[in-house]
């Protein structure tokens, strides 16, 4: 975890460390956040997360609702409505499941709901593939969510927490997704560290029921019509809270390291200080990223790497900061954007938030297996001027383009 | 269905539907009808005047009678559909209680998570452990028998303590008369009309009651606003059960039935006086019929005040009489004896007012 402390580590609370998978550190981190009503139903890789969840209300550790819902699009629907009569509430789903349930996201937003989501990234249909990347959560950016991608399980753990302190508070009031990789996040054994004492959370993140709520005493509408003369006006409101959480997503990041002893930042910087040849990128693969940036620093290629850790709201003034100096600028994109000016989500943002044109690379399509060497030969080509800005590339695609 | 002749023949579906539930019985004789019932209502009006429903709308009399029998600790949630878009537009509203759109196929969802929601904060202290809060789903016929089905269902199966109320005007009312799962055989929709080839709808009323039953929920019923002494009770039964409840009222719609505003509660009158329209419910499994009729009229009557159903032929409305003629056996079969009873050709249609 270099580079990834913002502020001095002063551990107050006392923890211990334990192995989890990333799915099962999720539903730790909301068992310790005590939400009131759960709604799930099962899709691969994320299953485990609301299994183990299920496992804790019904074994009377966590009192909360469970409901065991019929589809993901109920899912959503269920704590919509448990979020509006004043619940802290939890779902997760992934791949299909989010597309089942997208109806519902922008209606959350809308809302003003501060839901938490977990999202084991997978990819989606056709072909069927069960496995890891982010065609999923690219496909919701535009909703008026917050979104973190986090790399791994010990970040998720944390990020839980952070997301519903960040939702509830009452500058905010937005949905807030969390994503971490299927598989190589989901079901991966690793170690973390978590409060010894429970507690501490549900001190660190207090259920505020700050939000407009439906309560019987004072009756108030949610979800009216908004005709042409008033949607844009509601629906802005969204759109500057969105904006404006960026404050909020920083601040409760940075109190979560004073209380906790681990920051993150909104984007994770590996040394770029002063890089001529930068790797953006985000979720699992930062590691191999970063492992590819030492060898190419070791045969003196100025490189670095950063790594994106919340996509919406889009940090664009830190990344002009980080990024602003570095001459060639690379995007390993991990989901496709059919037809679009670049074929990567992220390469897209990136180029438009820095001015120039960046390299864009796909990788881990459909959890296609990449290792460092590959990032590193990624790197080296576009240091020595092989490959072009703006172009497609692709790390293991058999017929692709390297 | 063998009877079916003419247009009718080649396109027809009609699906068999039985009242043999498991589990079911017959009620026992019951001694004053809810018709009869004597009871009170508040003065005081939940259902707020000024909404934008088309005049003469039977939907205003369901909403207004449903909150004077549950009362200002209800919270409702109202799937998509005519109720919502005309009663709550921004900045104003029609209803004294927690109302809530989410969308259109998730009025069952929405008020599972209401409901647990409820349960839960109940236990922490949030909201007083003694206060009884009625959640109800307010939803058409799409939002229920069609895109809603599933919710429901999920809703029912899970045993969430939800009134569930289905205004039905048998079609997509709101997007302008498409053709729902309950729309009647021969009715002219927008997506299903009278054409030269085929006579408007070829296929006849999902069994929305009894499907909910089949779900074995506590308390199920159907009514009708014509009828409001009935509809009102049920909807009283329904808020004490112990679990989910549904009733399915048929609900009159001026431009998408085409009859004279006037006829609004005349037409839902016809609809059980001819047999259209049987109210019964289903009480732990207790099946009664709620509003016998010694006489019936014949369907025509039913049939012949809406422009929905003017490009019908003889030997069309025969057919549905012959579905009436069905259902009715049926359900006098389960009650064992003829608690809805024969044709009466010689009935005028238009009952005087004041005749019963």
């Amino acid at each position: 975890m270099t580079a990834q402390a913002v502020i001095p580590r002063e551990r107050k609370i006392a923890q211990r460390r334990i192995a989890l998978t990333g799915n099962h550190a999720v539903a730790l981190a909301v068992k310790m956040a005590r939400p009131e009503v759960i709604a799930a139903y099962p899709i691969t890789p994320q299953t485990p997360a609301v299994e183990k969840l299920a496992e804790y209300v019904n074994n009377g550790e966590l009192d909360a609702e469970y409901i065991p819902v019929e589809s993901e699009h109920s899912a959503m629907s269920a704590v919509i409505g448990a979020s509006a009569m004043g619940a802290r509430t939890f779902t997760e789903t992934a791949s299909q499941g989010l597309f089942h349930m997208y109806e519902n996201l922008p209606i959350a937003v809308g809302l003003r709901l501060p839901i938490v989501m977990g999202i084991a990234a997978r990819t989606y249909s056709a072909p069927i593939n069960v496995w890891g990347d982010y065609g999923d959560v690219m496909a919701m950016r535009e909703l008026g969510w917050i979104i973190y991608i986090v790399q791994s399980a010990q970040e998720a753990f944390d990020t839980i927490i952070q997301a519903y302190r960040v939702a509830e508070d009452a500058r905010v009031h937005l949905p807030v997704a969390v994503a971490y990789d299927g598989f190589w996040t989901s079901h991966v054994l690793q170690p973390l560290d978590v409060p010894e004492d429970e507690e501490e959370v549900i001190r660190f993140a207090p259920i505020t029921r700050s939000w407009v709520k439906l309560d019987v005493d004072n009756p108030a509408q949610l979800g009216a019509v908004g005709t042409p003369e008033w949607y844009w006006e509601v629906r802005w409101q969204a759109v500057e809270a969105l904006r404006e959480s960026i404050k909020v997503i920083e601040e409760v990041d940075a109190e979560y390291g004073r209380w906790f002893g681990r920051s993150y930042g909104v984007a994770v910087p590996y040394r770029l200080e002063d890089a001529e040849v930068a790797i953006v990128t985000y979720g699992s693969i930062f590691g191999l990223v970063k492992k590819a940036v030492d060898r190419l620093r070791s045969e003196g290629v100025k490189a670095g790497a950063l790594r994106l850790r919340v996509i919406r709201p889009w940090p664009a003034d830190l990344l002009r900061k980080l990024l602003g100096h570095v001459d060639k600028v690379a995007v390993i994109d991990r989901a496709i954007n059919h037809g679009g000016p670049l074929q990567g989500p992220m390469a897209v943002e990136v180029a438009a938030t820095l001015h120039k044109p960046v390299y864009n690379i796909l990788a881990t399509i459909g959890m296609r297996a990449i290792d460092s060497d590959m990032v590193y030969e990624a790197g080296w080509k576009i240091h020595k001027g092989l490959w072009a800005p703006e172009q497609a590339y692709t790390l293991g695609l058999r017929g692709g383009y390297e | 269905m063998s009877e079916a002749k003419g247009r009718f023949r080649e396109k027809i579906y009609i699906r068999r539907h039985s009242l043999g539930l498991p589990g079911v019985k017959v009620a026992e004789e019951y001694a004053g009808l809810y018709e009869y019932a004597n009871f009170e209502l508040p003065q005081e009006e939940l259902f707020l005047p000024g909404h934008g429903l088309c005049a003469s709308c039977t939907i205003g009399v369901i909403a207004r009678h449903m909150l004077k029998a549950l009362g200002p600790d209800t919270v409702v949630v109202n799937a998509t559909g005519c109720a919502e878009v005309s009663t709550v537009v921004y900045p104003r509203t029609n209803w004294g209680v927690p109302w809530m759109h989410v969308a259109f196929g998730n009025g069952g969802s929405v008020a599972s998570g209401i409901e647990a929601a409820i349960k839960a904060l109940k236990r922490r202290g949030v909201i007083d452990h003694n206060r009884k809060i009625n959640v109800v789903v307010f939803a058409g016929d799409g939002g229920t028998a069609d895109i809603g089905f599933q919710a429901l269902s999920g809703m029912l199966e899970r045993g969430h303590r939800v009134i569930y109320i289905m205004y039905d005007n048998e079609g997509y009312m709101n997007t302008g008369i498409q053709r729902s799962g309950t729309t009647p055989l021969g009715a002219s929709t927008t997506t299903a009309p009278a054409g030269r080839k085929v006579p408007g709808n070829v296929t006849h009323k999902k069994p929305m009651a009894l499907i909910a039953a089949a779900h074995g929920i506590p308390y199920v019923a159907t009514a009708n606003p014509a009828y409001v002494h009935d509809m009102v009770m049920k909807i009283k039964k329904a808020a004490e059960v112990d679990g989910p409840s549904f009733i399915h009222i048929l609900q009159s719609c001026t431009p998408g039935w085409r009859f004279e505003p006037k006829y609004a509660i005349r037409v839902l009158e016809l609809a059980t006086e001819t047999g259209y329209w049987v109210n019964y419910e289903i009480e732990n499994g207790e099946f009664r019929v709620t509003i016998p009729v010694p006489k019936r009229k014949p369907v025509k009557c039913f049939l012949q005040l809406q422009g929905r159903f003017k490009h019908l032929k003889p030997e069309e409305i025969d057919t549905i009489q012959a579905i009436v003629d069905r259902d009715v056996a049926e359900i006098n079969r389960m009650v064992g004896r003829e608690v809805i009873g024969p044709v009466d050709p010689s009935l005028p249609c238009m009952t005087p007012r004041g005749a019963k």
